[in-house]
């Protein structure tokens, strides 16, 4: 597979990370020389190997959908990098 | 006394219960080692002052009772430590404070530990020679100008150069045992679920696994005594009885069954590696066990499938980081979305943005089947491997790392050749299975290399007892000049 400008573009908007113009051939060049590498797998017949879901062997336990904590809101609040009393603050969403 | 800081964890445990020290001189000789340390950069945050308090609390009203009584112990930057600064060695979260306890560190402290520093590390575990740390590179005491290894090389290079005296990291890849072969130490990834993951900054979910690194495998099976437990917070926590490793650790392994994976026979690995491998085997035969060659076929595969698995389960649990919840935010943006990209753009590094762009990519409409699906397949094969081994075999031999501590700088800008440093031991995370690194000799350098002992899921004992044989058959030394207490 070729990676181009546009696929890096592509990809760093769904990832919502702004890539540099600068930084965009080194980025052609990392990326298509880690996919040429992984790429490899193709050599491999797997039609008739099932994925792997769980590397337990056991299913996932499951529990009753219980509060079990609540009330910290402060708490919760206290790393965020802008809000106020109540709320996380970030830009203006609506006009 | 001899400097206590030299000792072997057991040791010093022993020397607290017999009340022949007290945790404040204990203390107090790690925080001079820490403070005298002019060049290795292991550590992020200098927990000393509170530690000290710990000691002299301890001290007062001495629990013996406990497995790691009054023991002050540095940690990787990874395990959130309540009210105190945990960052993952990204810029992301330079300032976060959480407020709440990791399960595992919460386990130390409830077996008398206390908390001595928080360990550099590579940015949120992405990395093999701590070279994408946001707060520096950290230095191999072995030598001026080699990396300790990655991504827990903070905690590897603090243990070897005795700022702590035992540690616990991450590893994903092989990022605690790679790191523990490059400075001369034991580092032991558990079974995927032995030990809880809760509390601990999230990189590939399926792989993540913490663990012990000690000086000795003694010191290893004592702290995985005191980690390893039922998690209710984490959902793929293993619920079995606790086991007394240390208690049940022996020497006598006659008549175990070890395979020898000829896959492991690389292309250009160095005579060295080839010669410490061969020394491990006859040492294995020399105490009782025997040798049997196995093949898994699909060793070199894991690597490649390694790079689709773990950036896709970066790229989903480091969605997280949006600049709004907790951690960096930019100033930069016009509107919520562009606030989201440049937060995200400045506050990760270099590493690991191409890793989320990767994992972003193969998880991509279109792209899913292709790769990430693939990989799931790949990965059960790889497991099948070594499932039909242990039919045959109790524990595997291999080499730790295809090559002895190298240069800083040396691989940063070849991304593939710093990978592949990890061959050897990510096909055991693939695997969810147990395996364990020790320091097994020297190269032409000088430079320590390790050997590695792969076991079946949960049966650390069996792994424990035949590195603890190992161990005392080989002898493994290292006298550092440390020279990184010279100023000038």
């Amino acid at each position: 597979m070729s990676i181009d400008k546009d696929k890096i573009k592509h990809i760093s908007k769904l990832a919502r990370i702004s890539v540099d113009e600068e930084k965009i051939d080194d980025l052609i060049k990392d990326l298509s020389s880690i996919f040429n590498f992984i790429e490899q797998l193709n050599e491999l017949n797997t039609d008739k190997v099932e994925p792997l879901s769980s590397i337990l062997n056991l299913p996932l336990r499951s529990r009753k959908d219980e509060i079990n904590d609540g009330k910290i809101r402060d708490k919760i609040l206290e790393n965020s990098p802008q809000k106020n009393e109540e709320f996380f603050v970030v830009p203006k969403v609506i006009e | 006394m001899s400097d206590i800081s030299k000792k072997s964890l057991t040791e010093i445990v022993k020397l607290i219960k017999k009340k022949e020290i007290k945790s404040e001189e204990l203390t107090q000789s790690f925080i001079k080692n820490i403070n005298n340390d002019k060049k290795l950069n292991s550590f992020i945050t200098n927990c000393s002052e509170n530690a000290l308090k710990k000691a002299q609390n301890f001290d007062k009203s001495p629990k013996l009772e406990t497995l790691l009584p009054g023991i002050p112990i540095a940690v990787k930057d990874l395990f959130c430590t309540k009210g105190v600064r945990t960052t993952a060695g990204s810029k992301m979260l330079e300032n976060f404070i959480p407020s709440y306890e990791s399960t595992i560190t919460n386990n130390l402290w409830n077996e008398g530990a206390f908390l001595l520093g928080k360990l550099n590390c590579d940015e949120y575990a992405m990395g093999s020679s701590n070279e994408t740390s946001y707060f520096g590179n950290v230095l191999n005491p072995i030598a001026e100008n080699t990396v300790p290894g990655g991504s827990s090389g903070g905690s590897a290079s603090a243990l070897a150069a005795d700022l702590t005296p035992t540690t616990i990291g991450t590893d994903t890849g092989g990022s605690i045992r790679q790191p523990a072969s490059f400075t001369g130490t034991v580092g032991l990834k558990p079974t995927y679920g032995l030990c809880s993951r809760w509390g601990i900054v999230a990189f590939a979910s399926s792989l993540d696994q913490a663990g012990p690194m000690t000086k000795t495998v003694q010191d290893c099976a004592l702290m995985l005594e005191a980690m390893a437990g039922f998690d209710k917070k984490d959902s793929t926590s293993i619920n079995k009885k606790k086991e007394n490793y240390s208690k049940n650790l022996t020497e006598n392994i006659k008549g175990l069954k070890i395979g020898i994976p000829k896959e492991y026979r690389v292309d250009g690995m160095p005579k060295e590696i080839d010669r410490l491998w061969e020394n491990g085997k006859k040492i294995l035969k020399d105490s009782g066990a025997e040798i049997i060659d196995i093949s898994l076929s699909n060793t070199k595969y894991a690597l490649p499938t390694y790079y689709i698995v773990a950036p896709a389960e970066a790229s989903s649990n480091l969605a997280r980081y949006d600049g709004v919840k907790y951690g960096f935010r930019s100033t930069k943006g016009n509107n919520l979305i562009e606030m989201y990209e440049n937060t995200r753009s400045e506050g990760f590094g270099d590493e690991v943005k191409r890793r989320i762009l990767i994992g972003t990519y193969v998880l991509s409409s279109g792209y899913y089947d292709a790769y990430y699906l693939k990989a799931q397949k790949v990965r059960q094969m790889i497991k099948n491997d070594f499932d039909q081994s242990f039919e045959k075999v109790d524990a595997i031999l291999t080499p730790a790392t295809p090559t002895s501590a190298f240069k800083i700088g040396e691989k940063k800008d070849d991304p593939i050749s710093m990978y592949l440093n990890d061959i050897f031991t990510v096909p055991v995370n693939l695997a969810g299975i147990p395996a364990i690194s020790i320091p097994a000799g020297v190269d032409n350098n000088n430079y320590p290399l390790g050997l590695q002992l792969i076991g079946k899921p949960l049966d650390e004992q069996k792994l424990l007892n035949i590195a603890y044989a190992v161990e005392k058959k080989i002898n493994f030394k290292q006298s550092l000049n440390r020279w990184w207490e010279n100023n000038v």
